[in-house]
């Protein structure tokens, strides 16, 4: 393993320690350890079914851990509610279908947790949203439901959504996947952006050339492990395994 | 080539209006315009004797039989009869107190279907905690000068609406509960819902009112006796909200997972999640599915009648049997047939009316 975060002083925000996951008599995830400082972005890149994805659902249990520890802003994650919640508040998502509430107008998707979960007063909370809606460019949408929206600005609220929260983390689980070609780039841009700015990101993603613009990392994954992982330009360059050689030249192949 | 803008014509004169519709819908081919015809003729030779008993040949004004002479249908024994048929044994110096908690509701459902009325959040309280109550207290009286009436003097079709109002407003909420049990994760909440719910949807109606009026009784204590209307109301609610629970659970499982992910992804609680994002969703699925359950359960109240209560068919059918009346039970029954379906038809258009608006609300889902 990397001793990339080993070096204490940091503040680490996330921490997998021996972590495993079966699905029935599947073994998806085997000992997955990982560190993730504050401000790191992190890129995690794998074929499909090397269970990416469900690793960065486990860590704000979207998907339940049988074995070792998931740690989030020092809080252990375990079935205690109260930790489970308190990490949800932290954490924010994005997903491949965007998941916007369709019956909630894009300014309601917004404020809803902020009110409910965080007690934020409506006011305070639509003044917050618009300020993220603002950033990712769509403002002038805050009044329309998400089926009146592309693809693209859809995954923009979805974001905006998740800021609204205030976390210290953000996972993006492949927020691209879904999207037409056209539409790919201004939701990178926004995600860019929120790099450059200093979140914590965890993205699962196939952009590579995003990898290559804002990761600190890139993991690659591969039959429930993590294979190998580097900073960008030596990953890209000069990948150490087979499996990583193989998966790059596949990708770039297109 | 040179290029001129074409005159906009009219289509053919064949094709459009009343000729054209006729000759697309109902005369394209020999085969429909055959079927057009023999259908048309069958209608025909079918409804208007029909029509001549039920209009034309009817017997409107009158007080007793000897007036129905023409030969069609004797309306003069609905008429002489409309009080006990709306309002049973009721005594009639108190009537206005049905009517009154009658028009209450009439008022406050229009309040609530008309979009145009605003201030639906009141107008719900209302609906479901204060006339509820109001109406309890006028219907039974015993308070606030009212005379007591005692149920077993409840009657007709202010009956079958107590009996059919208070069910589906008592299952709704019920059947949701249920349905999340059903849905939970706690096997033993889990376990239960299922339970609860094959039983009741196994058994007839029909034996659920015979145990609530006859075995029920026998589950408490000794000197605890129970109305007969309320046994019956306990019988129908807890059978309907077996029903009404795997409606919901229907809509339940409509609703993508990652609506279930993105609540608890922003840290919502369960009720939160449920109340404010799954259910919403859910319920405008379900609409059809309700209604067609309130529809069977409005109809399915008839069924008191074997307990000894009597709802509007009962009461019509006891005056069927009046020797003053002999011979007009077919009048009695197209009644009753019209009221059940005046009733159930307003419900079906008002749900796809709901349905439609919902659907636009929301723009189109992605």
């Amino acid at each position: 393993m990397t001793d990339a975060a080993s070096n204490t002083g940091e503040q680490l925000m996330i921490e997998l320690r021996d972590m495993n996951k079966w699905y029935g008599e599947f073994h998806v995830l085997k000992n997955i350890n990982l560190k993730v400082k504050k401000g790191e972005r992190i890129v995690i890149c794998g074929p499909s079914g090397s269970g990416k994805s469900t690793m960065i659902r486990c860590i704000n249990r979207l998907e339940e851990h049988q074995r070792g520890d998931i740690l989030v802003n020092g809080v252990p994650l375990t079935h205690d509610i109260k930790n489970i919640e308190t990490i949800r508040k932290d954490v924010g998502m994005v997903f491949q279908h965007f998941n916007l509430f369709p019956h909630l107008t894009v300014l309601e998707n917004c404020v809803l947790a902020p009110i409910w979960v965080k007690k934020i007063p409506r006011k305070e909370a639509e003044a917050t949203a618009m300020k993220y809606l603002e950033r990712v460019k769509i403002p002038e949408q805050a009044k329309k439901y998400p089926g009146q929206l592309s693809g693209g600005q859809q995954q923009r609220v979805a974001i905006a959504r998740s800021l609204c929260m205030n976390p210290d983390v953000m996972l993006f689980d492949e927020p691209t996947s879904a999207l037409d070609p056209e539409m790919i780039k201004e939701v990178l841009d926004v995600m860019i952006e929120l790099a450059r700015e200093g979140m914590t990101m965890l993205c699962v993603t196939h952009e590579m050339g995003f990898a290559k613009t804002v990761a600190d990392r890139v993991i690659f994954m591969a039959d429930g492990q993590i294979v190998e992982e580097n900073e960008p330009h030596e990953f890209f360059n000069n990948p150490q395994h087979e499996r990583t050689k193989l998966f790059l030249s596949q990708i770039i192949d297109h | 080539m040179k290029y001129e803008l074409q005159p906009t014509l009219p289509p053919p004169a064949n094709t459009i209006g009343v000729i054209g519709w006729m000759r697309k819908h109902l005369f394209n081919g020999p085969l429909n315009s055959i079927a057009t015809l023999v259908l048309a003729w069958l209608a025909f030779t079918l409804l208007t004797p029909v029509i001549d008993w039920a209009f034309f040949s009817a017997n409107w004004a009158g007080t007793t039989r000897e007036d129905c002479t023409s030969g069609g249908a004797c309306w003069v024994f609905v008429g002489q009869r409309i009080d006990q048929f709306l309002y049973g044994f009721y005594p009639r110096e108190e009537t206005w107190r049905l009517n009154l908690s009658f028009f209450l509701m009439l008022a406050l459902i229009l309040w609530l279907a008309i979009p145009k009325i605003p201030a639906k959040g009141i107008a719900a309280v209302l609906t479901l905690v204060v006339f509820p109550v109001v109406a309890f207290f006028l219907l039974t009286g015993g308070v606030f000068g009212l005379e007591a009436v005692d149920t077993h003097q409840w009657g007709g079709l202010s009956l079958t609406l107590v009996l059919a109002v208070v069910g589906m407003v008592a299952s709704l909420p019920l059947g949701v509960l249920l349905a999340l049990g059903r849905r939970s994760e706690m096997p033993i909440v889990k376990s239960l819902s299922v339970v609860y719910i094959e039983i009741w949807r196994g058994v007839p109606l029909i034996t659920v009112l015979f145990m609530a009026s006859v075995m029920l009784p026998l589950f408490f204590p000794e000197g605890m006796s129970f109305d007969k209307l309320l046994r019956a109301l306990i019988g129908i609610t807890l059978f309907q909200t077996a029903y009404m629970a795997e409606v919901v659970r229907g809509g339940l499982q409509a609703i993508p997972k990652g609506q279930y992910e993105a609540a608890d992804s922003l840290g919502l609680g369960y009720w939160q999640k449920m109340i404010m994002i799954i259910l919403p969703q859910a319920l405008k699925m379900m609409i059809p599915g309700v209604v067609n359950t309130f529809i069977a359960l409005f109809k399915d109240t008839s069924l008191v009648l074997i307990i000894g209560l009597f709802d509007l068919l009962a009461i019509v059918q006891a005056a069927t049997n009046d020797p003053k009346w002999i011979g007009y039970a077919t009048e009695g029954y197209v009644f009753v047939a019209l009221v059940f379906w005046i009733f159930c038809f307003s419900m079906s258009r008002y749900s796809q009316y709901l349905e439609k608006r919902l659907q636009t609300g929301h723009g189109n889902r992605a």
